[in-house]
């Protein structure tokens, strides 16, 4: 909504400076987004009779132009505009004049002959984009005035931002109104007279769909003038409010739009046939639009028809064929009411967005219609000329919407926004809202005004109280918080946690976007069938991710790109996966690992990175559960990793991660040149921990003893944990892999493994048998159950 | 003591003493030790050959010979002293290192700079007595908007681009659904905030089609608009560290009412007006009201009995504000010269 500020101030003019009024409707809650001078700065502009044209003798299409401008001699100007003539008043920038663009009038000679001054457009005025011609201005302009001053160009367009609720203030009324009650001023409501008919002609007017359409008015207006011109007053209104001038009878319904907030309608009343009847539409209903679209209309679209055909979109635009042109004598005027949840989202379904349908959809006053009828009837007369029939309206007086009832109670206005107003000034407040209260016993039976859609609800008045009483006077205060202490278990895996080790080992959050480029995570999950966005904004960004391996892989052929040559990379967030029973919605923590082990520096070799750094890391962030023990690495395939380099991480035999190195050939194809080592874990499998448990420390001495063992090559480490642990029972405080080799000195087909293995006792000092005794039994184990061999 | 015992004693001693102050090391004083005081040593033979002396002799004599052993080894001893002074000196000097070399090792990386405002909200929130509830992205239509009372074709949903996924599933374009869900699953009173990723299909300069919000809801028998204020004013001035100038002004949510947006006096210019609140000394940091009696109907709570407040904010503005960042798309660009900044 945009407006002029000068003719706000018509209506209602309290004493405050612009950024003030700008600054009181927006902490009313009508944001104000702009302030836009009327016109851009130009001085010297005066108001010119021009008193004779003669051509030019050198040039075509100049003419000379004595010019009155009420004092002195008449100026001599050269003007090259097709349309001035004598008789004219005329805008003239005379010498001197600084015009928008910094443009300075001096003298000037055209083709040998002087000019003083310039005859302006309204483009070069800054009150247009373009212009034909020079603008000529009424006969009434007063001659020598300025001209800026003439026309309040001083003036500012205030554009106000409205939430949906206040369509009420979608008129120049509405806002009056508002600024009336926030300076507690009165507001001058024009009167609007009845204007009366002059031939007694009636176009019917039939409510087919009245719980839709429940009132509908019209008027003939027959030999309006198809040449008269709308003035410039208006006019400048309109441009004000951002609206261009079209035609009389156009322009007449955008004025009264703008002033009242009734979107209104012309019909060329030689187009439309027998009478107009609001229905719905047909389906397979066609019909072709103002705009030059024709649509096939929905069978729940409400339509005015005539008896023939679909003549327009109900609220939302008008037809093609029943549109006023420039030989348009004879019209129909319609102002409706259309029940909001009728028109919300029709105009939307046929990618329309209208003037109208936006304050149909939010709500205009459902008994404003015969007045702003009568007010575009006299604007037109005036203008155009022409004689009116009488009104004819159409009303389903039961489906009129009634002006909302609610109880109001005083306590409740004190316990809603913290704050006790004494019954004076809540009565003040709602009385010049345009309500009517009647007292009962804890407090007040209110009666909205018509154009108020959004009070519904006790809340809605309360909200109007605080609103127009000020939310800044509302003190700050706190909520006595009735609930108790409640914290996460202890042993709650705390992902922020998990977060703060990644980043001391190394590695930098990233964010990315949960769709990705179903492509790319094709490749990288393949098993899965991503849920796919039906409006993406791009085919790129329009699968859910099922994993977050695509956005981690994205994120480093970014940084690849940018010479970063050392990444370690990891996000948390959801992934979502499809199966039978539905969407799973599952948060993950994932990450990635390319580059040298550790940054370039000069105080350590460089190495390049392998699974078992990235494996090092994740022991840590499972070493946080405190179950580290829970958790195993089973060897395992996944189709974007290297076949011989994936774990499976498992919690107590259930799968809660994966990792592993990225497979060469989709890293070849991804242009990533380096080993790339991939992780993800599912939070809900680490989820619960374990709280420690104090065991007492031994107070006798550990005794160390070292094993070199040969096994099979294929052997996993994990089996000969298991069995070492299992052999020493309750004697081994620790065991450590010292040293794994396979190679030459060795027979083909094994590896060896050096272990320390740390005994201790609880209860006394372990004698050498005892240890022996310990170390045979662990020896003899390994060779049975493991064909491990003590190596020579 | 016979003379002649005296007279070898005394060149001996005094030979051993020059040769001592002469040692240049540690192994030179010790070579001189064993020449005069090692089991061969010149003095020791010295005390082998006290037998050969007339008895009477021999006390005086061995007293002597001790007097200079006793010397000799002090004057090893003192010596001694000073040499390792000396090669403990050299050792220093040589470990001597440049201290301003660079430290070995891994260097750290860092938080998202999301997470980090998102870890401050967090805390700032839960200090205030509020627990962390979350909810699903991909959401329903009933939770994200009807049970907030935007029934469709609502004009405030064309104010949501929202992605769908088919008639009924939509990715969440706020976090308020998570109070919907923390009110079905839970009864009152509640002191809840839901941090989480949002989605609008809308990309540009200034929007991102996803972006974090953290929504908060308090649901009690006594809650005012005056509390809303007063949790937000803390927050708010706590975040910023500073005491900042708030702004209330009425607006629309259609789960709210009354409604507000808050503006906060401007942390760049501190009001004066500048590029970051276009000139006006504001900027609007969030969205919040009293929670609105149909929201509580849709979830079984008595509206009579309970009254409580809501409020939503933007992380990534929050996060622009706080640490003066300029593009909001550089967030989801994942580019390691802008996420080091944050480390």
């Amino acid at each position: 909504m945009r407006f002029s500020e000068a003719w706000l101030r018509e209506w209602v003019n309290p004493p405050v400076d612009t950024a003030t009024l700008a600054d009181q409707l927006s902490m009313a809650g009508l944001e104000v987004d702009a302030l836009i001078p009327a016109a851009p700065a130009f001085t010297g502009v005066g108001i010119g009779l021009v008193q004779t044209v003669e051509p030019h003798p050198d040039a075509a299409k100049l003419r000379v132009c004595r010019v009155d401008l009420g004092q002195g001699e008449p100026l001599q100007i050269i003007c090259g505009a097709p349309n001035v003539a004598a008789g004219q008043r005329v805008p003239v920038a005379t010498l001197g004049a600084v015009l928008p663009g910094d443009l300075k009038i001096k003298r000037a000679k055209l083709r040998g002959i002087e000019s003083h001054g310039m005859i302006c457009s309204a483009a070069e005025l800054g009150l247009a984009e373009t212009s034909d011609g020079i603008l000529p201005l009424p006969d009434d302009a007063p001659i020598g005035a300025d001209f800026r001053a003439w026309l309040t160009l001083d003036d500012t367009c205030i554009e106000l931002d409205l939430t949906p609720d206040r369509g009420d203030c979608l008129s120049l009324a509405g806002v009056a109104r508002e600024v009336g009650v926030i300076n507690r001023c009165p507001v001058c409501v024009p009167p609007i007279p009845a204007v009366p008919a002059s031939r007694d002609d009636r176009f019917p007017a039939e409510l087919l769909a009245p719980e839709a359409c429940p009132r509908y008015t019209c008027r003939v207006i027959r030999a309006i003038d198809p040449s008269a011109e709308t003035p410039l007053w208006l006019r400048e209104r309109l441009r004000r409010s951002g609206l261009r001038a079209i035609s009389p009878v156009v322009d007449v319904t955008n004025y009264v739009l703008l002033e009242l907030g009734q979107p209104l309608h012309g019909f060329d009343l030689a187009k439309l046939a027998g009478g107009i009847q609001v229905r719905l539409a047909h389906p397979g209903e066609r019909l072709a639009l103002l705009n030059g679209d024709t649509i096939e209309l929905n069978a729940g679209t409400l339509v005015i028809a005539d008896t023939a055909k679909a003549v327009a979109l109900a609220g939302i635009m008008g037809g093609a064929e029943t549109a006023v042109g420039a030989e348009t004598r004879d019209i129909l005027f319609e102002s409706a009411f259309f029940a909001p949840a009728h028109i919300s989202g029709k105009a939307r379904a046929h990618g329309l967005h209208t003037d109208a349908s936006h304050r149909f959809e939010r709500g205009v006053d459902p008994q404003l219609q015969v007045s702003a009828l009568e007010r575009a009837t006299a604007l037109l007369i005036a203008i155009a000329g022409g004689e009116p029939g009488p009104i004819v309206e159409a009303v389903a007086a039961a489906q009129v919407p009634a002006r909302s009832q609610l109880a109001l109670r005083r306590e409740r206005i004190r316990r809603l926004l913290g704050l006790s107003l004494d019954d004076a000034t809540l009565v003040d407040i709602l009385t010049r809202l345009g309500m009517t209260l009647v007292p009962t016993a804890d407090g007040w039976e209110v009666t909205a005004p018509s154009s108020r859609f959004d009070l519904v609800h006790e809340v809605d008045l309360i909200a109007e109280i605080g609103r127009i009483h000020g939310y800044t006077r509302i003190p700050a205060s706190h909520a006595s918080a009735s609930s108790a202490t409640k914290a996460p278990p202890e042993t709650a895996f705390d992902l922020d946690r998990a977060r703060l080790a990644l980043v001391d080992r190394g590695y930098h959050e990233v964010i990315s976007y949960s769709f990705v480029n179903p492509e790319l995570q094709r490749r990288l999950d393949p098993e899965q069938t991503p849920l796919l966005l039906a409006n993406p904004l791009s085919p790129e960004m329009s699968a859910m991710r099922t994993s977050l391996w695509p956005g981690l892989v994205q994120a480093a052929r970014g940084n690849l790109a940018r010479q970063q040559e050392r990444l370690r990379l990891f996000e948390s967030g959801l992934r979502f996966q499809q199966d039978p029973e539905g969407l799973r919605q599952e948060g993950m923590l994932a990450g990635l690992l390319l580059g040298k082990s550790l940054p370039e520096q000069w105080g350590a070799a460089a190495r390049a990175a392998d699974f078992f750094d990235l494996k090092a890391d994740l022991e840590a962030l499972l070493t946080l559960t405190g179950a580290a023990g829970d958790f195993r690495f089973v060897p395992s395939e996944h189709p974007a990793l290297h076949p011989g380099q994936t774990a499976r991480i498992e919690r107590q035999g259930r799968a809660v991660g994966l990792m592993g190195m990225l497979h060469p050939a989709l890293a070849a194809e991804l242009d990533i040149d380096a080993n790339a080592y991939l992780f993800e874990l599912n939070l809900s499998g680490l989820r619960e921990g374990t709280l420690p448990a104090f065991a007492p420390i031994s107070r006798f001495p550990a005794i160390r003893r070292d094993l070199a063992i040969l096994v099979d090559r294929d052997l996993p480490f994990q089996r000969v944990r298991d069995c070492v642990a299992a052999a020493a029972s309750d004697l081994l405080r620790d065991l450590i892999l010292f040293d794994v080799y396979e190679g030459e000195r060795i027979p083909q087909g094994t590896k060896s493994f050096a272990l320390g293995l740390i005994l201790q006792a609880t209860s006394q000092t372990l004698t050498d048998q005892e240890v022996d005794a310990t170390i045979g039994r662990v020896l003899e184990r390994l060779s049975v159950e493991l064909g491990a061999k003590l190596r020579d | 003591m016979s003379e002649e015992t005296r007279l070898g004693i005394e060149p001996l001693q005094a030979e051993a003493l020059g040769e001592i102050a002469a040692a240049a090391d540690l192994p030179a004083l010790d070579r001189v030790r064993v020449h005069y005081l090692g089991k061969a040593g010149l003095l020791t033979a010295q005390l082998k050959q006290l037998g050969r002396l007339p008895a009477e002799e021999r006390p005086s004599a061995g007293q002597a010979i001790n007097q200079a052993k006793v010397q000799v080894q002090e004057a090893i001893d003192a010596r001694k002293g000073v040499l390792e002074q000396v090669a403990l000196g050299l050792r220093l000097a040589g470990e001597r290192i440049d201290v301003s070399l660079p430290g070995r090792g891994q260097q750290p990386g860092g938080l998202h700079p999301v997470t980090r405002a998102l870890r401050r909200i967090e805390r700032l929130f839960a200090n205030a007595g509020f627990e962390v509830a979350e909810g699903p992205e991909v959401e329903d239509d009933y939770h994200n908007f009807e049970a907030l009372n935007i029934p469709a074709h609502h004009p405030a949903r064309a104010m949501h681009d929202t992605f769908y996924f088919d008639q009924h599933r939509l990715l969440r374009t706020h976090t308020s659904p998570v109070q919907i869900r923390v009110m079905e699953n839970q009864g009152p009173p509640l002191k809840i905030i839901a941090p989480g990723r949002v989605y609008r299909c809308d990309s540009d300069l200034t929007h991102t089609p996803m972006f974090h919000q953290v929504e908060g809801l308090l649901v009690d028998e006594a809650v005012s608009f005056a509390d809303l204020k007063g949790v937000l004013y803390d927050f708010l001035t706590n975040f910023f560290e500073r005491d900042l100038e708030l702004r209330f002004r009425p607006s629309y949510f259609p789960f709210t009412e009354p409604s507000a947006e808050v503006d906060i006096q401007c942390v760049m210019c501190n009001g004066a007006g500048c590029r970051v609140c276009k000139q006006s000394g504001w900027l609007e940091v969030l969205g919040c009201g009293m929670v609105y009696p149909e929201v509580f109907r849709h979830v079984g709570i008595d509206p009579e009995r309970y009254l409580g407040y809501a409020f939503g904010m933007g992380v990534e503005r929050l996060a622009m504000l706080r640490y003066g960042i300029n593009d909001i798309r550089l967030y989801f660009e994942n580019d390691l010269r802008f996420l080091r900044q944050f480390a």
